[in-house]
């Protein structure tokens, strides 16, 4: 019995000093930035907006992003376009699956995140988490695959070789589903960046955070700056620049919400490619391809066979 | 923080007659020049780049600015055909806005002076032409002279001249003086800007120094930079020639004016320059005549920003023209 009350107190005044060392320490909190050209500004208005989890507990401050931060976000993926275009496909496929590789060191990090935001149990954000790692490495492997299945040898009734190739759009805007931070995130995201494109993301309004420490990975995975540049903000004041804007070239409008219509009717200005928000996607199926073809452009060439 | 005019009083331009009469008097004149306050120069510079400008006076400086603008084109590999298209595009800028003001100038080579005079007949905008072996202007001075000769008698209005560097920084002022003076009168009719080129002159005090000279020299514009060095037009350096005209016309009555060349690309640089020289050289320069801005992407910026003003949306590279 003395035995067992001497290990009992040792223990005892061992969790003591753990508990001492825990309260000398302060806790260093993250401030969440936006991603726009690969680096990691503030908001050019200086403003945040708070964050809260599923039950209103304060997460952190996210930045609130302004029509400026958007024309920026812009001007920096228009940058990026040759670069991340021109790429070989073989070449996009390996940086994406970097980026898969990158976002399963930090699962448990996202995990957290994603429970947070979405309110889910442990086993279930572990399950989103592996989802959206999945989904990337799925889409990774798309790049050099894009051209053979959107591609066509068009038969004519001339001495003509006749090729139809895809080619990536421009700059697409993405509005982030509201509901799924992360899985939903990566099914708009990875397969815009697979075909070429580069992207501006608008993140999910109400929980920002996975999107903002997406931009994390992406910034450690050779992913050119510009590339994706991710705002955290309000839909209602980011849309309409974008949507008007004369430099983005597609609109994906899944997370818009009560906005898409009226940034359909804004985009018409200048004649954009727009994605209409599906009503109840589920990210957890099977996606098909439908979001890998709809940015691009196919260009047709006619080429004489010399005969 | 700025430099006093040296002498306003009215006796200072028959004084000023003298300073250039040798070799040592134009030395003593212009190493008499007050010292550059190197520190609080780039302050200023930095704290009037943070005004801002909106709405109502930021379309108004906007249309200044492309009135403003010399049209440049310089590369090896200009043909004809590409200072047609430019000399169109200074006409009418933006084809889907007929208010857009036309530029002020198109800045060729001299042999491509009459090709532009042709494209710009009856458009009311001038022909510039660098000359003097333009950008180095190393060349013996009879060359030079010819060059001049050759493209004023092609038409051009305007000429760009370079001064002899070499000379300026080996202290041999009165060479510089004779030569600017040489170009002066081979160019007629033809308003005269004398490059400086102040990344080659190292310090702001050479600058000054500069400035005054080219002005003694008789020229019509002093112009910051060639635009094929590292540094070319700088917001300071721009400060400091436009103290320098405004302490001109003070000390002599004669306004000469400034042009600002290289790297200016973006719509907010050019508002900044235009923030300068009101408040430097005061409302007086702030037109065409008197300042100007040599670039050549600057030019599409400024109409998408313009596009921006008038739609409310922005604009992109897709509703301007690929030069």
């Amino acid at each position: 019995m003395p035995e067992r009350s001497g290990k009992q107190s040792e223990k005892q005044s061992g969790k003591q000093s753990e508990k001492q060392s825990e309260q000398r320490r302060l806790a260093v909190l993250k401030t969440y930035k936006l991603y726009v050209g690969g680096a990691f500004p503030r908001s050019e208005s200086g403003r945040v907006y708070e964050v809260t989890d599923a039950s209103g507990r304060w997460l952190a401050n996210a930045p609130l992003a302004s029509r400026k931060d958007a024309r920026n976000a812009v001007v920096a993926a228009r940058k990026a376009f040759p670069r991340w275009s021109g790429a070989t496909a073989y070449n996009r496929g390996q940086v994406l699956y970097r980026v898969a590789e990158m976002l399963e060191g930090r699962r448990e990090q996202f995990r957290a995140e994603v429970a947070d935001a979405e309110g889910l149990s442990a086993p279930k954000a572990r399950a989103a988490v592996d989802a959206a790692i999945d989904r990337w490495v799925w889409y990774a492997g798309w790049t050099d695959k894009v051209a053979q299945v959107a591609g066509a040898a068009n038969p004519v009734a001339g001495p003509y070789f006749n090729l139809s190739t895809p080619e990536p759009t421009g700059v697409v805007v993405v509005f982030a589903p509201q509901e799924s931070s992360l899985l939903g995130l990566v099914s708009v995201l990875a397969p815009v960046l697979a075909t070429g494109c580069t992207a501006v993301v608008v993140a999910a309004e109400r929980a920002p955070l996975p999107a903002l420490s997406l931009a994390e990975v992406l910034a450690t995975s050779d992913v050119p700056g510009g590339v994706v540049n991710v705002l955290s903000g309000r839909v209602a004041e980011l849309g309409p620049p974008l949507a008007a804007h004369g430099d983005v070239d597609a609109l994906d409008l899944t997370g818009a919400g009560p906005e898409a219509t009226a940034l359909e009717a804004e985009a018409a200005g200048t004649l954009k490619r727009v994605r209409r928000p599906r009503p109840d996607e589920d990210w957890t199926a099977d996606p098909g391809t439908g979001r890998l073809l709809w940015p691009l452009e196919t260009k047709t060439v006619w080429h004489p066979m010399g005969v | 923080m700025l430099s006093r005019p040296p002498s306003p009083s009215p006796a200072a331009a028959p004084g000023l007659a003298d300073v250039t009469a040798s070799d040592a008097a134009l030395r003593r004149f212009l190493h008499g020049l007050p010292g550059v306050d190197a520190v609080g120069l780039d302050a200023r510079a930095a704290t009037l780049r943070t005004r801002s400008i909106k709405t109502t006076s930021k379309a108004f400086a906007i249309d200044l600015a492309i009135r403003m603008i010399d049209l440049t084109t310089l590369e090896g590999a200009d043909t004809p055909g590409k200072v047609r298209s430019l000399c169109a595009k200074g006409a009418a800028p933006d084809p889907t806005d007929r208010d857009t003001p036309a530029v002020a100038a198109i800045c060729v080579y001299p042999d491509l002076v009459t090709t532009a005079v042709q494209a710009l007949r009856g458009t009311g905008i001038k022909v510039a032409s660098v000359a003097t072996a333009f950008p180095a202007g190393r060349a013996a001075r009879d060359v030079k002279l010819a060059d001049t000769r050759q493209a004023v008698a092609d038409g051009a209005d305007e000429i760009d001249m370079v001064i002899d560097r070499g000379a300026f920084l080996s202290g041999r002022y009165l060479a510089v003086f004779e030569e600017i003076a040489a170009v002066r009168e081979a160019c007629g009719g033809a308003h005269l800007k004398v490059i400086l080129e102040n990344g080659e002159l190292a310090t702001y005090d050479a600058i000054r120094r500069a400035s005054w000279l080219a002005m003694l020299a008789g020229a019509d514009f002093i112009k910051t930079s060639t635009g094929k060095v590292g540094v070319n037009a700088t917001p300071p350096n721009t400060l400091l020639m436009l103290e320098a005209v405004r302490d001109f016309r003070a000390a002599t009555g004669r306004q000469v004016g400034v042009k600002a060349a290289g790297g200016i690309r973006t719509t907010k640089d050019a508002l900044a320059y235009l923030v300068l020289v009101n408040e430097t050289a005061g409302p007086d320069w702030l037109s065409p005549d008197w300042f100007r801005l040599g670039a050549s992407s600057l030019l599409n910026d400024l109409l998408m920003q313009r596009q921006k003003l008038r739609t409310g949306s922005y604009s992109g590279p897709d509703y301007v023209t690929v030069d």
